[in-house]
């Protein structure tokens, strides 16, 4: 088979001999590993080296009344005492240099602890047995709060708020929105048509990287006022420019050394012990180790994400998997880390490698007062992947269609369009599996046997993108019920783009994180949207006809057009929503629609309408047939 | 109080002063500078700070400073003869058995210890000799056939350090 590459951008820097496969190859840094010479961040000796260890809550949920370290100052050996007033920009975000998220997590917690073992205070000591018994002797005064530890429960209006700057235990993205949300078709015609409903619930607990060498650094002084950083950072550019951040040293006052990774897997990338190392070597002018021992690896450090997964898929007889619809619950822990862009990977991930006409999901990145989540080895893929596939069994199972002919019959060919409005390339899943079959002696039917990512992708409905369904208000599913965002924040919202690395305090971030009405951001769609909602004369949107010639899109709907204009719920809202506050009021006249093709939309759909915007609504450029309002960016107005 | 303490530190006369309560591998490579036995639990449990004391494989985090007192220890450092490697070694390069590298030095040592004792063991031989030291990386595979490798070399004898060698190992 002819092999085609993506060369269009590096065309003359690489050969396209990788027949490699089979070929023994010698690392270049293996005789390192071999002599034990490799030089990982803690074979650097320093004399008169300091220990840092840190005072850790022992709850999940607690308020710092008092901390009392006089005791443990009088120790033999202790140095010097981090608190959390010594560190100069003490709260940050893993992504505020890509300008995502709110500063939402201190270095040393000041006040309130969100997690078991998250640090209050450090202590720098000669030893690290000083500093050990340092630390046992700091006597602090907990008021002991109650705490969440499940995704939904969370998302419950009376849970406790696990991080005062994400107040509805939800990450807020773009700071409007509690969960990133995916259309594609609609979903109830396509549930409507099936012949088989199945409907499963998946749940991934959190996995830990466990790397042989745990995480740590050690920062010194140099002679030339910077400060060298050996550490075991996977992520040396986002270690520099935290740490820079957090000790407010310019980076070029920084001299960081790192690439021998003692074993990563995602573990590695907080950046948490390179800005309390160098701050120890500031204040105290010393060599300093801060070095996790492996209780804390294990308790302390941040593992893959635990993920929750509702997944309805409406199947034909034949297997064909024609409408799927997700609810995902993502447990960020006490802290964002890298669990939002975790949720913004999964949902670009869905279906998973399959063409299905109906997609819609809702994943929510939910704060609970466990151990922060952070990047592990396919994060965000692989737990959903997880669900994807033991649901796929679950459909061959209750279809009664073998497991490996269903993957086949509804794998991507090339061609074919994805939810996400790309077309996909250079398919192989067919052809795995296939491979697969045979390795396994697991006899295919002649039509599996014969199926190939190069046929029959991309034909017809295939290629479409369907007309996302919407609702009167231009917008695409449920809103977010109101009554969620607990004081100091409700309604006390300004609306703007947050900066990066916005400490919490900004008046901006105080935002209510999603408006009822979830108005779209006209800009990046790429024509002008109603700012508020439109009224009842706003016309209904007018399904694209069919042109000749193209085979009719599987499946045919048989509800006919209606259906797939009408305003679709989309995944149900976690239970603790749907049971809180009452639909937002209803405008007059707003339950009768005669103009409004379709069953009436549930309550929950229902936003308020303010008047005065039919004109704006009225004046939507019309729609290009075929092509969904809801691409984005200057590839969907190409 | 400080203790003195002496020892073999891969043929060598070595001597440091001991902390209370120090261990052997916190004094093998803060007190005598030799790196490659590597902290990975300090409970015992990962086997990456292994060393040889008189050709057993013990865990240096386990062991007393004190105790080294006229016992003959092994690193990893010690098995390379100048540039020329140990036969494990050799085969470990060529059979890809490690990637990060941070448990390789106790996992040399345990295969040492195996092939001293018992220059054809058999491959669960094998598998029960590294079953105190864990990889998160590779897998054991690789870990396994070149020990296996390291064990049928002919005569065993220290080889030359591979340069780009076309051999293929395991």
């Amino acid at each position: 088979m002819a092999m085609e590459f993506r060369k269009d951008l590096f065309a003359d820097e690489r050969d396209d001999n990788l027949n490699e496969i089979g070929r023994p190859h010698i690392r270049q840094d293996i005789l390192g590993h071999v002599t034990g010479r490799s030089p990982f961040y803690d074979d650097h000796l320093f004399d008169g080296l300091l220990h840092m260890r840190c005072v850790r809550s022992p709850h999940h949920h607690a308020r710092v009344r008092s901390v009392d370290s006089t005791a443990a100052e009088r120790m033999p050996g202790v140095v010097r005492v981090i608190r959390p007033s010594d560190i100069p920009v003490n709260m940050n975000t893993l992504l505020a240099l890509l300008n995502f998220g709110r500063d939402d997590e201190p270095l040393l917690t000041p006040e309130k602890v969100a997690y078991k073992g998250e640090p209050i205070l450090a202590i720098l000591a000669t030893t690290e047995r000083a500093a050990r018994d340092a630390v046992a002797q700091v006597t602090v005064d907990w008021e002991e709060l109650p705490h969440v530890l499940d995704v939904e429960e969370a998302l419950s209006p009376d849970a406790p708020m696990v991080n005062a700057t994400y107040p509805n235990n939800t990450f807020d993205y773009h700071d409007r929105y509690d969960h990133q949300k995916l259309r594609f078709g609609n979903v109830e015609a396509g549930f409507a048509d099936a012949d088989h409903i199945v409907e499963g619930e998946y749940q991934m607990s959190p996995i830990e990287q466990a790397p042989m060498e745990t995480c740590g650094a050690i920062a010194a002084p140099e002679t030339n006022d910077r400060f060298v950083c050996y550490t075991s950072t996977q992520a040396l550019f986002f270690s520099v420019a935290v740490a820079a951040k957090q000790t407010a040293l310019p980076s070029s006052r920084l001299h960081f050394i790192g690439g021998t990774v003692g074993g990563g897997f995602g573990g590695k990338v907080d950046s948490h012990h390179e800005p309390l190392a160098i701050l120890g070597a500031l204040l105290t002018g010393r060599p300093v180790k801060y070095q996790w021992d492996r209780a804390e690896e294990m308790q302390v450090g941040a593992p893959r994400g635990a993920e929750r997964w509702r997944i309805k898929d409406g199947v034909m007889r034949d297997g064909r998997i024609v409408a799927r619809e997700f609810t995902g619950f993502f447990d960020a822990g006490a802290y964002t880390r890298l669990s939002s862009y975790a949720v913004q990977k999964c949902t670009g991930h869905i279906p998973g490698p399959y063409t299905i006409p109906n997609i819609a999901s809702n994943v929510y990145c939910v704060f609970t007062n466990r151990t922060p989540s952070t990047a592990m080895r396919g994060f965000g893929i692989t737990g959903v992947d997880f669900a994807i596939e033991c649901h796929m069994d679950k459909v061959a199972e209750q279809a009664g269609v073998d497991p490996i002919e269903l993957r086949i019959l509804n794998a991507y060919r090339d061609g074919d369009m994805k939810a996400h409005r790309r077309a996909a390339k250079n398919c192989a899943l067919i052809e795995s599996c296939q491979v697969v079959a045979d390795k396994a002696g697991w006899a295919l039917g002649a039509e599996a046997r014969a199926a190939s990512s190069l046929r029959e992708g991309g034909i017809g409905w295939r290629a479409e993108i369907p007309e996302t369904v919407i609702d009167r208000a231009g917008e695409i599913g449920e809103r977010k019920q109101t009554g969620l965002a607990p004081e100091p924040f409700a309604g006390a919202a300004r609306r703007e783009t947050v900066p990066a690395g916005t400490a919490s305090e900004h008046p901006a971030t105080g935002a209510v994180p999603q408006r009822e009405d979830m108005v779209i951001e006209a800009e990046r769609l790429g024509f002008k949207v109603a700012t508020g909602t439109p009224g009842p004369t706003a016309p209904p949107p007018v399904p694209p006809a069919t042109p000749p010639g193209v085979p009719v899109p599987y499946p045919n709907t048989g509800s006919g057009t209606s259906a797939r204009t009408a305003p679709s719920p989309g995944p149900s809202l976690p239970a603790a929503m749907r049971s809180t506050s009452a639909p937002p009021s209803q405008p007059s006249g707003a339950s009768a629609q005669p103009d409004r093709p379709g069953p009436a939309a549930p309550p929950a759909v229902e936003p308020p309408a303010p008047a005065g915007d039919q004109a704006q609504a009225g004046a939507r450029p019309p729609r290009r047939p075929g092509v969904s309002r809801f691409i984005s960016g200057p590839r969907g107005r190409r | 109080m400080k203790t003195p303490v002496t020892f073999t530190l891969n043929g060598s006369e070595a001597a440091a002063f001991a902390d209370p309560g120090q261990n052997l591998l916190d004094l093998l490579r803060r007190g005598l500078g030799d790196l490659s036995p590597k902290y990975g639990c300090g409970q015992g449990t990962c086997g990456t700070c292994t060393v040889l004391i008189d050709g057993e494989p013990h865990l240096s985090c386990l062991v007393l400073a004190e105790a080294a007192q006229d016992r003959r220890i092994e690193t990893a450092g010690g098995l390379a003869d100048g540039p020329d490697l140990h036969p494990l070694q050799t085969a470990f390069v060529e059979g890809f058995a490690a990637q990060c590298g941070y448990c390789t030095p106790g996992m040399l040592l345990a295969a040492k210890a195996l092939l001293d004792r018992n220059p054809t063991p058999t491959r669960d031989e094998v598998i029960e000799a590294i079953s105190g030291n864990l990889c998160r990386c590779t897998g054991y595979e690789p870990i396994i056939e070149a020990i296996l490798t390291a064990s049928r070399a002919p005569n065993r004898a220290p080889n030359r350090a591979p340069g780009r060698t076309n051999g293929r190992a395991g």
